[in-house]
């Protein structure tokens, strides 16, 4: 672990050799997320169409080509790519915040563990996508509802984690020293016991961010997301299948990019937690 | 051991009651009346009463939610909305393309993973290692629906190996019915793969760190026994609990494989009632996939007796 790593020399080409996987994931999501920001100056409308280049391929006009009602594909892809990362960040900051208060009570108070606990086992047992194709189909498609449908299945895991942290240091020395100075329970949770959550937290929001996109694709593929009048990935995917044999592009080109988006997250993510938290691994 | 047996069974029912108010109080959390929601936009006031009155909706909260439970006990999930017909029956209707899909995904993806996973650790650090750790990381990030699609156009499209789609029962010849079902189990495998390789290969290098393997290979044990009955065997009480808890990714998956490649199997028939707001079903497959996803845990949680004494006791 840390401990045996000789003197580190600073500088910032030694952090792009100790941690590449940090350096390749955070720079593909600075200009993903620098062109969904500017995404009016760099495509064209991605709504309007002219059925007179319908399914043209890429080519110097239409850099990804057009889909089959003549609407440009890369400017759909970057329009897309802001309902995919606001959706992935929402999620992983709603997620991370109610699953942190409640994992705080529950590994605190034994009383309220119980309870918590079993509810938690409860929603993880229930299939995300269905969950959120049940929420999306009795409250109406919108970008809201999406983000509330898919944080409410990663709430038990940011809980679980938060709960292993604490009940690992709530009897640590300098918890019992803080407690036997009469701290109130409320200071405690924030100041002693919350800083060691963060490191695990960061890490996970990383992994929920990733899972959300993909969810999000997922819900609009099936019909189940984002309006389909709103450029997503997803919905990018699900419209064009029909032309899968003769325009490939228009499903390969939203498809690579999802892809990719989520790739860099899951690397950001792994690069994250080898440098802040050896210990913890996915899937658990 | 009985009473560790019988101690998980118990848990069961506390679960399986979180799901049941929470599909049950989904319908009422939503804003308006339940039963207006599930007649639609098109629905007369005497469709609405008629719905209202036949799901009970005019009773006492407690008193439909017990109703309701003891009627989804007995394996009656009500009717869908759309076609009149039993939701059980439905699901029942469905269910073969969904299990022969998730059995030849798991078969395919457990082998593929825990032969990546073990050669992984057996050589780590290795240009093998890197491969096997770059397809985890890869494979975690693309959707189902892409590589679908990448494989549908190349492999069924382009070179014409394999179907395009579609669904061939068991009874009309084992060859037509594994030829439908490759693609899209490969293509739902992907994530799982990831996901068990990394444990997989985890948990054989800490286990290849042990002393018994030392003197396993100091005995001039061969090395293929040596890593599977000496070192995987002691390996494999984190790569079964991942299978388990990736049994969620699966179902999860299985909705959406089942789209790409036009399966009839639940799947379809959740993305089919999305369309037509046909809750019933919503609601009972969530029961149903919730229910397979507990009794398979619960299945792996009492084999641990078998590979881990250990555990019985704690």
């Amino acid at each position: 672990m840390d401990t045996a790593v000789p003197a580190r020399r600073s500088g910032s080409a030694e952090f792009i050799r100790r941690h590449p996987t940090i350096v390749i994931g955070g720079l593909l999501l600075i200009l993903i997320t620098l062109a969904a920001i500017f995404a009016p100056w760099l495509a064209r409308d991605p709504i309007a169409f002219e059925p007179i280049n319908r399914l043209k391929p890429p080519g110097s006009e239409f850099w990804l080509g057009t889909d089959s009602l003549g609407r440009d594909i890369f400017a759909r892809m970057v329009y897309g790519a802001r309902i995919s990362l606001i959706v992935g960040l929402s999620v992983a900051v709603i997620a991370i915040t109610c699953g942190s208060v409640i994992g705080l009570l529950a590994g605190y108070f034994n009383r309220v563990d119980i309870v918590v606990m079993r509810l938690m086992d409860g929603i993880m047992a229930i299939p995300s996508i269905l969950l959120a194709i049940a929420l999306v189909a009795l409250l109406g498609s919108s970008v809201t509802v999406v983000i509330i449908a898919i944080s409410i299945p990663e709430v038990p895991r940011v809980t679980r984690l938060v709960r292993a942290v604490v009940l690992s240091v709530r009897d640590l020395p300098f918890v019992e020293a803080a407690r036997s100075n009469g701290t109130r329970v409320g200071k405690l949770l924030r100041r002693h016991i919350l800083p060691s959550t963060i490191a695990p937290l960061i890490v996970q929001a990383t992994y929920i961010c990733a899972s959300a996109i993909l969810t999000e694709a997922g819900l609009s593929f099936l019909g189940a997301g984002t309006p389909p009048e709103i450029p997503t990935w997803g919905n990018m995917i699900a419209g064009n299948r029909l032309y899968l044999q003769i325009a490939p592009w228009t499903i390969f080109a939203p498809g690579i990019c999802l892809a990719l988006v989520v790739l860099a997250v899951n690397l950001l993510g792994d690069g994250l937690r080898d440098r802040l938290d050896p210990r913890i691994s996915r899937g658990m | 051991m009985l009473s560790y047996i019988i101690r998980r069974l118990l848990g069961v029912i506390p679960v399986m009651l979180v799901v049941g108010i929470f599909v049950f109080s989904l319908l009422h959390l939503a804003p308006g009346d339940p039963a207006a929601i599930i007649a639609g936009d098109n629905a007369t006031p005497e469709n609405i009463a008629k719905i209202r009155q036949s799901l009970g909706l005019d009773r006492p909260l407690l008193e439909q939610f017990t109703s309701w439970g003891w009627a989804t006990l007995r394996g009656d999930l009500g009717v869908s909305m759309f076609s009149n017909i039993p939701v059980t029956t439905l699901i029942q209707q469905r269910m073969g393309p969904t299990v022969s899909l998730a059995i030849t995904t798991l078969i395919v993806a457990v082998s593929i993973a825990v032969t990546l996973g073990v050669l992984a650790a057996w050589k780590a650090g290795s240009l093998l290692d890197r491969a096997v750790m770059g397809l985890a990381v890869t494979g975690f990030s693309v959707p189902v629906f892409v590589v679908g699609y990448i494989m549908v156009y190349y492999i069924a499209l382009q070179w014409r190996w394999l179907p395009v789609q579609g669904y061939k029962e068991l009874s009309e010849g084992f060859w037509p019915w594994l030829r439908h079902l490759i693609l899209p189990s490969f293509a739902l495998g992907l994530a799982y793969v990831a996901l068990i390789a990394r444990i997989t290969r985890a948990s054989m290098l800490e286990v290849l760190a042990e002393d018994y393997i030392r003197t396993a290979s100091a005995k001039g044990v061969a090395t293929v026994p040596m890593l599977l009955r000496h070192a995987l065997k002691n390996a494999a009480v984190p790569i079964i609990t991942v299978i388990g808890i990736g049994i969620a990714l699966l179902i999860s998956g299985v909705v959406i494989t089942e789209s790409v490649f036009n399966i009839p199997g639940i799947g379809r028939l959740v993305v089919d009632a999305i369309a037509r707001s046909d809750y019933p079903i919503i609601q009972g497959s969530m029961i149903v996939f919730a229910g397979v996803y507990v009794l398979i845990n619960l299945a792996i949680d009492i084999s641990y007796c078998f590979f881990d004494p250990r555990i019985r006791y704690s």
